[in-house]
């Protein structure tokens, strides 16, 4: 029972001291630069103590779910030695995960504003609701393609930086044929499809990957595949505003 | 209670966003791999606890810590705040200096804060077998955010074209490639991808769509974007720093004389 204590009581001061930074900086700026009061200090402490309980529970839930399963299952299927399964599971992993993710949605909303701002698309609301729909559906093919070729990578042990150099030259000449309007969008959606559940999970998958098959290191192949997610995004998001105005 | 209205509607959105993930995995277990699971009452724990501890997580956030972000934000923007007394105002990126400094510092902490990144350092720290610290890695990734966050900042004041850092921040993460201890590369550029999350993208967000409301000839809609493009590019930058400058570190002889006596191996694989 103390053990479990003490363990609870090493997460929640990590925790603490994750935390301590942003109410640092808020504190400062609030106090000595806005010279202004807080209102509501009791929801502010209570909002503190929920997100500092949140904080502990999602990394100790990590540990005993996500990171073990992850693993396990990146072992099982590299040991099954089916290269069609295990593509077909990286694909849907990125697929499944981004479509639902709301960042996705609240940016494709404002992409949408944007774009009937700019007369690309019809302003109404069944044009526009059409529109975010297929963004939505182009960002989560764009990242079950990432997955897709960043296990690929791994199995045939391909070149990272020379893969990662051919994505930004590829960003870099969509930009310049993309509508002006849709390129900062293109940009963000690269930063904002990995969310906080799906990384951990593609992470475990690749490192365990990585470590099942022999010949290769953990941490040179393991690692970059969420750098093929938040690279693919910005290249099919601006193709997708290139083919609409095209349209 | 007031909270229990938008905390259960947290909790459920947070449950869709996990229990389908769970339910692939478990599908592809059974179908594909057909194996049962093992240890099925520790990982129900573990699903609970994380769908749990990231609803409570986003509930203090939304409740506490984005209201008064966002606040801040607009205060710092508000052409009132930065006229300072200023009979009249023109309109110079110097007068801006403090939502600069408001970007570096949320930018920073916010990094800190993100779970996502905690997971991946973790992760990191045990392959690695130690070599790459989660505080090393942790703290190198959130000087690239800030420095991002704040830069953009500048952008969005100035009108300067987003395409044009990116391209400069493209070569400069090309060339440090060819340098960088070969070990931190892969990590590197997954730490773009990690850092812009739940905590980082609604905060930086609030300040860039603040910001391009304010300034005068900044459309909210165009010039808004681009912070969390800066954010996610910058930290390639600062990890393969890092990892760079501990290199270096390792090649001056002084030092190496007195790490050889604690370990020769164990310095050649520190890379953070």
């Amino acid at each position: 029972m103390t053990r479990i204590l003490r363990t609870l009581w090493k997460h929640v001061a990590g925790s603490a001291r994750d935390l301590a930074p942003i109410v640092l900086v808020i504190g400062f700026f609030q106090y000595f630069i806005l010279q202004q009061p807080l209102d509501n200090a009791l929801a502010l402490a209570s909002g503190a103590l929920l997100v500092l309980l949140g904080l502990t529970l999602f990394i100790y839930g990590l540990e005993l779910a996500l990171f073990p399963i992850g693993e396990s299952l990146a072992h099982a299927l590299a040991r099954k030695g089916s290269v069609f399964w295990l593509l077909t599971f990286s694909f849907l992993l990125g697929f499944g995960t981004t479509v639902a993710e709301p960042a996705l949605t609240a940016v494709a909303n404002e992409a949408a504003q944007v774009a009937a701002g700019a007369g690309a698309i019809g302003d109404t609301d069944e044009d526009r609701s059409r529109y975010v729909l297929g963004l939505r559906i182009t960002v989560a093919l764009s990242v079950g393609t990432a997955l897709l070729v960043g296990v690929l990578r791994i199995l045939l042990g391909w070149s990272l930086p020379l893969l990662i150099i051919s994505g930004y030259a590829m960003v870099i000449a969509m930009t310049v044929v993309a509508p002006p309007e849709i390129v900062g969008i293109a940009y963000d959606s690269g930063g904002v499809t990995t969310s906080t559940v799906t990384v951990p999970l593609v992470a475990a998958l690749g490192v365990g990957m990585a470590s099942s098959l022999r010949d290769r290191n953990p941490m040179t192949d393991g690692f970059g595949l969420i750098a093929f997610a938040s690279l693919t995004p910005m290249i099919f998001v601006m193709a997708y505003g290139s083919i609409i105005a095209w349209i | 209670m007031d909270l229990m209205g938008p905390g259960m509607k947290t909790i459920l959105s947070t449950s869709t966003d996990v229990l389908p993930i769970v339910l692939f995995i478990i599908l592809f277990q059974v179908f594909v791999i057909r194996q049962p699971l093992r240890d099925i009452r520790r990982l129900a724990a573990g699903i609970v606890f994380t769908i749990l501890g990231l609803g409570l997580f986003l509930i203090g956030l939304e409740q506490a810590l984005f209201p008064l972000g966002r606040l801040m934000a607009e205060q710092l923007t508000d052409p009132e705040f930065l006229m300072r007394g200023a009979e009249t105002l023109d309109f110079h990126w110097t007068n801006y200096l403090w939502v600069y400094v408001f970007a570096l510092a949320i930018g920073f902490a916010t990094t800190i804060a993100e779970p996502a990144l905690l997971a991946v350092a973790m992760k990191a720290n045990e392959t690695s077998g130690g070599a790459i610290h989660v505080w090393g890695l942790r703290v190198a990734v959130a000087i690239g955010v800030a420095v991002g966050v704040s830069l953009g900042c500048f952008r969005i004041v100035t009108g300067l074209p987003l395409q044009g850092f990116i391209l400069v921040g493209y070569i400069i993460v090309v060339i440090q490639t060819i340098w960088a201890p070969r070990l931190i590369i892969p990590l590197a550029y997954d730490s773009g991808g990690v850092t812009t999350s739940t905590v980082t993208v609604p905060l930086i967000t609030a300040l860039g769509l603040g910001l391009a409301e304010t300034v005068p000839g900044r459309s909210p809609l165009l010039d808004g974007f681009g912070l969390v493009a800066f954010a996610s590019l910058f930290p390639i930058v600062s990890v393969l720093a890092y990892a760079q400058l501990s290199a270096l570190r390792e090649r001056i002889p002084g030092r190496r004389k007195t790490k050889a006596r604690n370990g020769a191996e164990s310095t050649s694989k520190e890379v953070i």
